[in-house]
């Protein structure tokens, strides 16, 4: 019997495409950088372009080292939307962060900071609940087709009332600050995780199936052996989606249910002052932007990590 | 239970004639669908296996040779008659993880690596890990693809993939081996080769095998007996039995007796078509719900 083993390739040590891999890794990351700084300054420029043609006149005098600068810039045109309270000048907002929130107080930014780690520690709080929710109810779904029909259209039913409208109402019924933040974080996070984890859970090869079924595996094997590992990859996209969610949903968790810290109460807070000092809103805003900014990439992270040599590697970032 | 007792003049069929009855089926049918839309994709099917045989099911699109496959390995149930294996049920069969089963698609999980997949139905039905461990191995060495085995599916060419899948399904030593297609998507040069080494195998490990195809040279090269069916409705037309030597080499695909049954088989196929043109539909209709 001649077996044609001869003209296998021999592998020995770690591949070369691995290691290609990571040098391309390493030059994607560093271009993703360069391109991320990009588009914020090519953002500032136009932003403080829009401003230079039609905000408010500006002038700066002072003195650098004995010389003397007076100098006063009145833009040609007069455009509502570029004057000062509507867009605060760059560099407002970036001082706003080191300035003091209150007289003798520590600046703003560090404020904020305690605000953002406070909301985004609610935020994954929900997070945690609402994607265990969103993924429990995706495998009960995959598993009785009774429990699918009954429960879907409440499912969609409940993403199609405005958050604003439900938020009130878990307030009223759980009382207790926090838990009602979490419950509406939750309230935004499930879906997207139910989703993509029944998409996932579904993606299976109908061979693979048969596969198992000829193994005589139970329905827990198959779960666990093929339905959740398919799904993985899905599911972090529903985790992405989540996370950005979770983070709105505690911010209004937060402003319905009067909690004194957090993001919420801070934009709210500095609503109300907005015709005096608007670059604080725009410095909230700007942090909140950034939370949600950092709880996606950590998903993006952790998916890496988790996913790294065990699946099919994938373009992009998200 | 190895055929190397076979001899190499004798032919295989013979030696297998005295071993146990693997499969049995008696006036087997399958009809899909009810009523107006019921289609009969297989009827008044008698076939015996026995243990150590390699039989090959060829036949056109939709003459339900998959059909047949599915039924012998409970992924689906007949309409009538009577199907036995190993004297039991498919069912019991299933249950008491009697078979083995190759796609024509390797269906390995990606996020296993070789020898994971291998130990894959080990795992399912409680082998402790030692003997896992041991058995990929062993495996591994059988395809080989020992310097694989860290690796992971989409890293090995289609050819090594469907050595995985062989592999995982010889893992737990099951008592028939169900093949469909499974060198379909392989290129010829590929395809030979996986032939020899199906055929090596299958003479050291002994199992029975049951093949479905729709290469006649395959087919001849690699089995005992050859089922020719029919379709609309699937029947079988004619057995033949390949009486080549038992020690099948490169040589064997050039001797004149094997272009002679090639010719047979050829011929038995031709003899269906005449005056019988398949209903795409319906053999659309009967691959769908074979599937479903």
């Amino acid at each position: 019997m001649t077996i044609a083993g001869g003209s296998l390739p021999r592998v020995t040590g770690r591949p070369l495409i691995a290691a290609g891999g990571e040098v391309a890794a390493v030059r994607s990351r560093r271009r993703r950088i360069v391109g991320l700084v990009i588009v914020l300054v090519v953002l500032v420029v136009l932003w403080e372009a829009a401003k230079w043609l039609g905000g408010d006149p500006w002038r700066i005098h002072a003195s650098i080292s004995g010389i003397a600068i007076d100098y006063e810039h009145v833009p040609p045109l007069k455009w509502r939307i570029a004057d000062d309270l509507s867009v605060p000048h760059v560099w407002d907002i970036a001082r706003a962060f080191v300035d003091p929130a209150q007289r003798g107080g520590p600046p703003l930014g560090a404020v904020l900071a305690g605000q953002a780690l406070f909301t985004f520690m609610e935020a994954l709080a929900g997070f945690v609940i609402g994607g265990a929710l969103g993924l429990t109810l995706a495998v009960l779904f995959v598993h009785s087709r009774l429990a699918e029909r009954a429960l879907v259209p409440y499912v969609v039913a409940s993403q199609t009332v405005p958050i604003l409208a439900i938020a009130p109402l878990v307030v009223v019924a759980l009382k207790a600050d926090w838990l009602s933040v979490l419950a509406v974080a939750a309230y935004l996070t499930f879906f997207p995780v139910t989703i993509a984890a029944l998409r996932g859970l579904r993606a299976v090869d109908p061979r693979a199936i048969e596969l198992f079924r000829s193994y005589a595996a139970t329905r827990r094997q198959i779960l666990r052996q093929v339905r959740l590992p398919t799904s993985v990859p899905y599911l972090f996209s529903g985790f992405r989606v989540a996370a950005a969610a979770s983070i709105i949903g505690a911010i209004i968790g937060e402003q319905t249910a009067g909690v004194a810290s957090g993001l919420g109460s801070a934009i709210l807070n500095y609503n109300q002052y907005y015709a005096t000092a608007p670059e604080r809103l725009w410095a909230t805003v700007v942090v909140s932007a950034f939370v949600g900014f950092v709880f996606v990439g950590a998903i993006n992270v952790a998916e890496r990590v988790l996913t790294r040599g065990r699946y099919r590697p994938v373009e992009g970032m998200l | 239970m190895t055929m190397d007792a076979a001899g190499a003049s004798e032919g295989l069929a013979s030696a297998a004639a005295g071993s146990a009855v693997v499969v049995e089926a008696t006036d087997v049918g399958k009809v899909f669908g009810t009523g107006t839309a019921a289609v009969a994709a297989l009827e008044g099917i008698d076939l015996k296996i026995r243990q150590g045989e390699f039989v090959s099911l060829i036949g056109p699109s939709g003459c339900g040779k998959s059909t047949l496959l599915r039924l012998i390995g409970d992924l689906i149930a007949p309409t009538s008659g009577t199907l036995r294996i190993n004297d039991k049920t498919p069912m019991q069969a299933r249950l008491d993880r009697d078979y083995g089963m190759v796609f024509q698609a390797s269906v390995l999980m990606d996020w296993r690596t070789i020898a994971k997949n291998i130990e894959l139905p080990l795992e399912i039905m409680g082998y402790p890990a030692d003997e896992r461990h041991r058995r990929a191995a062993d495996l591994l060495r059988l395809v080989e693809l020992e310097a694989f085995a860290d690796r992971h599916p989409w890293e090995l060419s289609g050819g090594m993939q469907q050595r995985v899948a062989i592999a995982r399904a010889l893992s737990f030593d099951p008592k028939l081996l169900l093949m469909d297609e499974p060198f379909g998507a392989l290129d010829e040069m590929t395809r030979e080769r996986m032939n020899a080494e199906l055929l090596s195998i299958w003479q050291r490990t002994g199992t029975t095998i049951v093949f479905v195809t729709h290469s006649i040279p395959e087919a001849v090269f690699l089995s005992t007996r050859v089922v020719v069916m029919s379709a609309r409705p699937g029947r079988i037309s004619q057995v033949i039995d390949i009486d080549l030597p038992a020690a099948r080499v490169v040589e064997t695909r050039e001797s004149g007796r094997y272009f002679e049954l090639v010719t047979r088989v050829r011929e038995a196929l031709r003899q269906n078509e005449a005056g019988e043109d398949l209903d795409p539909v319906a053999a659309e209709r009967i691959r769908a719900e074979g599937l479903a």
